[in-house]
């Protein structure tokens, strides 16, 4: 039952192939900075997109519990503007001692407007709801949540490509970020208190992409020249009814890869505090740009208006 | 397990089935070469592209330290090179030179960009 709702998730993919709309701009771009979609942090645009899988083996949490994360996330443009998002995750949840539990951890969607870009400068900004929907998940078992959560949100993203060129080597660096609030529905569960969250993400990313194009021909060639470090953090802090909260949050280095029509992530997953896991983990993902892969259909705007 | 690797399997399939992605063009290398020196005057500036481009929506132009045009205003696509974009150039003195960019590949993806190269002094 888990495992199918994740499989409607994702052939809603492709029943949106039948869709027709009409030409676009492309996604992730601020004049000739391009901004690949980082997977700790939302987007600072609006995209047809899909991330199909995204596999997350989280540090070991405070209590062993050992997880491993599978989620599928679609994104599409109702307008060049305004867009949603669609996203679904399954958890296998291994507590110390005990058995291991699966199943689906809550449907989370989310509509987008993209409010500035700015190519010149690189700069780009959107602002977003978010819901993660109550009793989507398995809640019993492995934590889901029995509430709706409502999380507004700002995103932005910068490049450097405007610097002096005496400042060169910067040029290729470019930052997004993310900010939001989250409000429950309830304000406590099975007595323990949901505080409202304040989170905070950025990303810092060197594109070997724009340093080739745009800065200084270094001879990197294909693929080596479709290379993007990053390093990403995002942190969340109780605001309120915070007894027994505290700030959590990840610090993730990798590197993506972007290609044509997909780009490959992987990142180191390294808790900040002992609240946020032990040890270290890993993800990756794969991640389909659907406007390059069906620019006449799934991958245009539903509408130009 | 299995079944969400079949979405995957199912889902590159039909990726594959919609045939080769034409995607944005992105410049792949230049001739003067991005950010390089050079100690001739190049004739000519020739943009390299990932993509194949759609000419009457693509071009680029060349100014000099001032702003002022040194390109001859006749990019063209060369037959047989559709990724490629080349203009032919004044004769360049010494200093640095800026290139403007900007591209519409097959499918209609717009893109744009800008470089600088140097003519060195003699």
């Amino acid at each position: 039952m888990n495992v199918r709702r994740c499989l409607a998730v994702a052939a809603l993919a492709g029943a949106a192939l039948l869709a027709a709309g009409s030409p676009v701009r492309a996604h992730g771009f601020a004049g000739q900075r391009f901004f690949p979609a980082t997977i700790l942090n939302d987007d600072p645009f609006v995209a047809d997109e899909l991330s199909l899988p995204t596999v997350t083996r989280p540090p070991e949490d405070a209590g062993g519990a050992h997880e491993i994360d599978l989620d599928v996330e679609f994104s599409k443009r109702i307008t060049p503007r305004l867009g949603f998002s669609l996203g679904e995750g399954w958890t296998s949840l291994k507590p110390a001692g005990a058995g291991s539990a699966t199943g689906l951890t809550g449907l989370e969607t989310g509509v987008q407007y993209q409010l500035f870009v700015n190519g010149p400068h690189e700069a780009i900004g959107l602002v977003g709801l978010d819901v993660s929907w109550a009793h989507t998940g398995r809640v019993a078992a492995l934590g889901a949540s029995d509430f709706t959560t409502l999380s507004p949100r700002f995103a932005f993203g910068k490049g450097f490509g405007d610097l002096p060129y005496s400042l060169d080597w910067l040029r290729p660096i470019a930052v997004t970020g993310n900010l939001s609030v989250d409000f429950p529905s309830k304000t406590e569960s099975a007595g323990s208190p949901n505080p409202n969250f304040f989170n905070y993400g950025f990303a810092v990313e060197y594109s070997l992409t724009y340093l080739q194009c745009c800065v200084k021909d270094v001879g990197l060639r294909r693929p080596f020249s479709q290379l993007i470090p990053v390093v990403e953090m995002a942190f969340s802090t109780p605001i309120n009814r915070s007894e027994g909260f505290s700030t959590v949050g990840t610090i993730q280095p990798g590197i993506i890869w972007s290609g044509e029509s997909f780009q490959i992530g992987a990142e180191a997953i390294i808790p900040v505090n002992d609240a946020s896991g032990k040890g270290i983990g890993g993800v990756v993902q794969l991640h389909f740009y659907l406007d390059d892969l069906f620019p006449r259909s799934l991958g245009k705007p539903i509408s130009e208006w | 397990m299995r079944r969400g690797a079949a979405a995957v399997a199912a889902f590159a399939i039909t990726a594959a089935l919609a045939g080769p992605a034409v995607a944005h063009a992105m410049l792949e290398h230049a001739n003067p070469p991005v950010g390089s020196t050079v100690a001739a005057a190049p004739s000519a500036l020739t943009l390299r592209f990932t993509q194949q481009l759609e000419p009457a929506f693509s071009g680029v132009t060349v100014t000099d330290a001032a702003g002022r045009r040194v390109d001859l205003g006749n990019a063209v696509v060369p037959p047989g090179h559709a990724e490629e974009l080349q203009v032919r150039l004044k004769p360049l003195a010494a200093g640095r030179y800026t290139v403007r960019w900007h591209a519409v590949s097959v499918d209609t993806h717009r893109t744009e960009g800008n470089f600088t190269f140097t003519v060195a002094g003699r």
